[in-house]
């Protein structure tokens, strides 16, 4: 029992040291404030469904999107290096398509749904493939080459929309927004369980990961072993697109409408930060898809902390960069040495102690 | 010594060589504006009026340029830019001083600079997290400061702000006969000062040089005896810094503080940058380029509303084709370069 406690354990969690550590002394710090913080009741919603409900459930859906885009962004960030900074635009985008194929037919069905789904997914990977285009074969640096679609994003979603907010209403819309009638768990989490499954199935049965990992360590390495580094990159920044989609759709349907200003607004920087926090280097390498998971759902677990603490969701700003700053200070590799080296100083002495004692 | 023909027969370095093809970019551009377009890029207050709406973004945007070539990004210009004008403004409304008004927007610059220096260069964090963090920490104390509008009731500063420099000779004829003459705004000198300044330090100073050479190579420059970590940390409080100046010179403008104030401002210079040749990997870049980066993009944008493209998305989908455009242009312009370096 201890030796495989011991094997699990082993040299730490690594990277997921920080992540785990972060959402404990959030869950610890709740706890502490108010021991009900975390109590989950079973209610009736509006349309007579019986359905979950308290802080935790809307923590994890809340944060549904940002999980789903950091898990893209993951990869984005492990093969080239870099980091999209058009996400929330992209977003914007493939929520006007999804939204302008559903007002195109008369009656929403499911089908119809589904191709909207679709459609939003082709133009998130168009754009996708736009920005990878751009990194991976003109070798333009991430952030920059993203920032084109950082620029216009929005206004392209607002063209698509032919510059109106245009809503749409309907029980499928709804039911993928919060609650599918009979399941008591928010649908955005399942969609996030769904996608997290996908990724984990990718990674099992292709050597994506190991091929990502490779390209973002040493591109000519990579190359020089048969990888195709150039296309490699672009299926990043494209699956990062199908991602887009997904998140887009899922906060469209959330609201019931396109507000191309204001959805997603600064998610991108929630994203790479999810990514930061789940201990990915930002340039490039190996990296943990949970870690990001993880981090997405400590962001949203110190946002609804703070409202929970009555800061204003202006406000919420301020005390969120006090607590990045934190963490980050203390995943930095200058005080992760010292504070090994004054450990192994600390164990010495022990040992030299033990020894001087015995004899 | 060399003779003037062996000089001119040097080839350009990559700073040169894409600060000059933005610099010919913008003069054409605005060329084309003038024949074509005619109405207000005519006169010469239409240049006047692109430097006092700027002005701040120039300044932002010289410290930002420092700190790409350093090979980093400081995104939390823009904030702390906002948090300066609200401090300032509710400082003087609250009975203050002007001088010292200056002086806290230059502390709160510097702090900032401080901070992120410190955090990036000696705990050896990712700039691009940190400065996240100091852009968030800055918007969300200018909204703890005042979520409302603020206007500036100050009679000191109100004259200040309306202190403008006329050059008469420069003016229009208005329809009803007016002599119209050409007017700077104080800001606009203090954006030039900072310009100068910033471009003697990077061309002539040892520091400036030092900026260079750790952008370019860290290893070698550490090899070549400069103190990389003083450097990089020296680089974010001069961009700090500046973002005070830029909070100053922007409430010098607008006379007004909202929680929206300079917002997308970390954006616009950095795009700015870019177009004026700086990249983002470090070693290459100039101030003068971002100074005409600025200005081609407010051209871009003038140019689109002058022309009747009325529809708000124009403006900014232009923006990001003509960003699409320079940014491959360079990229291009480069790789052809590197090619033929190998070859000989």
């Amino acid at each position: 029992m201890k030796s495989k406690f011991q094997k699990i354990f082993k040299g730490g969690l690594g990277q997921l040291t920080i992540p785990i550590i972060a959402i404990l002394i959030l869950v610890i710090f709740n706890l502490i404030r108010d021991p009900s913080f975390f109590s989950i009741s079973v209610t009736h919603n509006n349309d007579g469904n019986i359905v979950l409900a308290g802080n935790l459930i809307s923590i994890i859906n809340a944060a549904s999107e940002l999980a789903v885009l950091a898990m893209g962004m993951t990869l984005v960030t492990a093969a080239s290096g870099g980091q999209d900074i058009s996400v929330g635009a992209a977003a914007a985008i493939a929520g006007s398509a999804f939204v302008s194929m559903l007002k195109s037919g008369s009656t929403i069905t499911g089908g119809t749904v589904l191709l909207a789904f679709f459609y939003a997914c082709l133009f998130a990977m168009a754009f996708g493939a736009f920005n990878g285009t751009l990194v991976a074969v003109f070798k333009i640096q991430p952030m920059i080459a993203t920032l084109i679609l950082y620029t216009c994003g929005r206004s392209i979603a607002y063209w698509i929309n032919g510059g109106a907010t245009p809503t749409v209403s309907s029980p499928i819309i709804t039911a993928i927004g919060s609650f599918i009638p009979g399941i008591p768990i928010p649908t955005p989490v399942i969609i996030v369980i769904v996608v997290a499954i996908i990724f984990k199935l990718v990674f099992h049965f292709t050597s994506l990961e190991l091929f990502t990992q490779s390209v973002g360590i040493n591109e000519k390495a990579a190359r020089l072993n048969g990888i195709n580094a150039t296309w490699i990159k672009l299926l990043s920044f494209i699956i990062l697109g199908l991602c887009v989609a997904v998140a887009g759709v899922i906060s469209v349907s959330r609201l019931g409408l396109i507000n191309h200003e204001t959805i997603l607004l600064d998610v991108e920087m929630d994203a790479i930060l999810a990514v930061a926090i789940g201990g990915n280097s930002l340039g490039g390498g190996k990296f943990k898809i949970s870690g990001s998971i993880i981090g997405a759902y400590v962001i949203h677990m110190l946002t609804i902390t703070l409202y929970a603490m009555k800061v204003s969701s202006t406000d919420v700003k301020a005390y969120k960069a006090i607590v990045i700053i934190l963490l980050v200070v203390i995943g930095s590799p200058v005080i992760k040495s010292k504070f090994t080296k004054r450990m192994t100083q600390l164990k010495n002495r022990k040992t030299k102690v033990s020894t001087k004692g015995a004899l | 010594m060399k003779t003037r023909k062996e000089f001119l027969r040097e080839p350009l370095t990559d700073t040169q060589l894409l600060m000059t093809i933005t610099i010919s970019i913008f003069v054409a551009m605005y060329a084309v504006a003038m024949g074509a377009l005619q109405g207000g890029f005519l006169h010469a207050q239409q240049v006047f009026d692109m430097l006092n709406d700027n002005a701040s973004l120039i300044i932002v945007s010289c410290g930002l340029t420092i700190v790409m070539i350093t090979g980093g990004i400081d995104i939390s210009v823009g904030g702390v830019t906002s948090l300066v004008v609200m401090a300032c403004i509710l400082y003087l409304n609250h009975g203050g001083n002007v001088f010292v008004a200056a002086l806290l927007a230059l502390g709160i610059g510097l702090a900032f600079g401080l901070v992120h220096g410190f955090l990036i260069s000696y705990l050896e964090i990712q700039p691009f997290i940190v400065t996240l963090a100091g852009m968030f920490f800055a918007r969300g104390m200018t909204t703890i400061l005042s979520v409302n509008p603020q206007k500036v009731e100050h009679e000191g500063f109100a004259n200040l702000r309306s202190t403008q420099i006329e050059i008469p000779w420069l003016g229009y004829t208005a329809k009803n006969g007016n002599i119209v003459p050409a007017r700077i705004e104080l800001g606009v000198l203090v954006a030039v000062f900072c310009l100068i300044v910033v471009f003697l330090i990077l061309k002539f100073h040892r520091l400036g040089r030092g900026f260079y050479a750790i952008g370019g190579n860290q290893t070698s420059a550490l090899m070549l005896g400069i103190n990389v970590k003083r450097t990089r940390f020296l680089a974010y409080v001069f961009s700090g810094l500046l973002s005070g100046v830029s909070g100053f010179v922007l409430m010098m403008h607008t006379g007004a503080a909202n929680a929206t104030n300079a917002a997308g401002m970390e954006m616009n210079a950095i795009a700015a940058s870019i177009i004026g040749g700086t990249l983002l990997t470090g070693g290459v870049g100039n101030v003068i380029g971002t100074f005409f980066g600025v200005l081609t993009l407010t051209t871009i944008k003038k140019i689109v509303v002058s022309s009747g493209l009325n529809q708000p998305w124009w403006q900014s989908i232009t923006t990001g084709g003509m960003l699409c455009f320079f940014i491959l242009l360079q990229s291009v312009v480069l790789s052809r370069r590197n090619k033929k370096k190998k070859a000989t």
